[in-house]
């Protein structure tokens, strides 16, 4: 950060770049080498890559452990995406939190609506 | 707004990474911070999509489902094209922040490329479902499926105006080191875009209808 920046900002920037000790202002960390990002997409594509040979189901018989196997899985590269790709992991929380109120509001609602229709029934 | 006027307003301080400092309440950018408000609002869109389709996904009136044209190896090679356009969207913008301005192009191009060829791969896939007995209006499965999907390759279609936006953008020097901040604005629109596909491939596609 410049210090030429950092002069013209109001307090809460301030502190934020005198001591680091506000993490909704942390905004301007650093972020990791394009090799960190290589290797997070690496993950990325072994995961989708197990995803579907879940798929071919004659190979190897998942049962009752595929549906929460596949979530599981959804729910990982999605966290990989969200925290790395999508900067979460080091820009400011007030970003996640913005983005976490409407994921949750949607999985919630859309929830309540799927047992009203009696989609698990 | 377009992608040259968002790099227009985007004539903040920055450092060395490309990163602004912003003169705001917050100290926050608050064109990024709208950004993260629209894509929180774009869960719920998606998640009435979504719920529409497994609500609807049984409904064939007698005729073919969706479920049973999936082209599930197909679809897994459009998934992991999807999956890398998400790499080069990160290079993209990790080359603009540095001020390497000819590598954040390449970067911004392969993505729209990879992009292009998911939408390549769905027109593929809606043809052969047309084909196969399974359109629009055939039922209420295919008709929550055509929209889900159509809604997606909507979104990813945008996504490749606002790359192309950004390369002409920087081919003309107005996007440079200073305002990087405008690539990771799009390109977090384009990492929503391939979180949404996950949940899609997932969901949809990998989870047996019955």
């Amino acid at each position: 950060m410049s210090d030429t920046a950092t002069s013209e900002h109001s307090e809460p920037v301030a502190e934020h770049h005198d001591g680091h000790d506000d993490a909704d202002h942390d905004e301007g960390h650093s972020h990791p080498s394009d090799w960190a990002y290589a290797k997070i997409a690496i993950v990325l594509a072994l995961v989708t890559a197990l995803e579907v040979f879940t798929y071919f189901d004659t190979v190897l018989d998942w049962g009752a452990f595929l549906v929460p196997s596949l979530i599981f899985m959804m729910i990982v590269k999605f966290y990989l995406v969200a925290t790395w790709f999508m900067h979460l992991r080091f820009d400011s929380k007030l970003f996640g939190r913005m983005f976490t109120a409407g994921l949750i509001l949607a999985v919630g609602v859309y929830l309540v609506t799927l047992t009203v229709f009696e989609f698990w029934v | 707004m377009s992608a040259e006027a968002v790099v227009a307003d985007q004539g903040h301080a920055a450092d060395d990474h490309g990163h602004d400092e912003h003169a705001t309440t917050t100290g926050l950018s608050h064109t990024k911070l709208a950004m993260w408000v629209f894509l929180g609002s774009e869960c719920l869109l998606f998640g009435g999509l979504i719920s529409t389709y497994l609500l609807y996904k049984t409904r064939g009136n007698g005729r073919t489902l969706p479920t049973d044209v999936f082209d599930i190896p197909f679809t897994s090679v459009s998934s992991f094209v999807l999956l890398m356009s998400s790499l080069t969207m990160v290079l993209a913008l990790s080359a603009v922040s540095r001020g390497e301005d000819d590598a954040g192009r390449t970067w911004l191009l392969a993505t729209a490329l990879l992009g292009g060829v998911f939408i390549g791969g769905q027109v593929y896939e809606f043809t052969s479902f047309v084909r196969e007995g399974v359109a629009f209006t055939t039922n209420p499965a295919s008709s929550a499926f055509f929209t889900l999907t159509g809604f997606h390759g909507v979104h990813v279609s945008l996504g490749i105006v606002m790359l192309m936006s950004l390369y002409v953008a920087s081919v003309k020097g107005k996007l440079t080191q200073r305002n990087a901040e405008t690539v990771e604005i799009v390109g977090l629109y384009w990492h929503f875009v391939d979180i949404v596909w996950i949940f899609i491939f997932t969901v949809i596609y990998l989870i047996p209808a019955d």
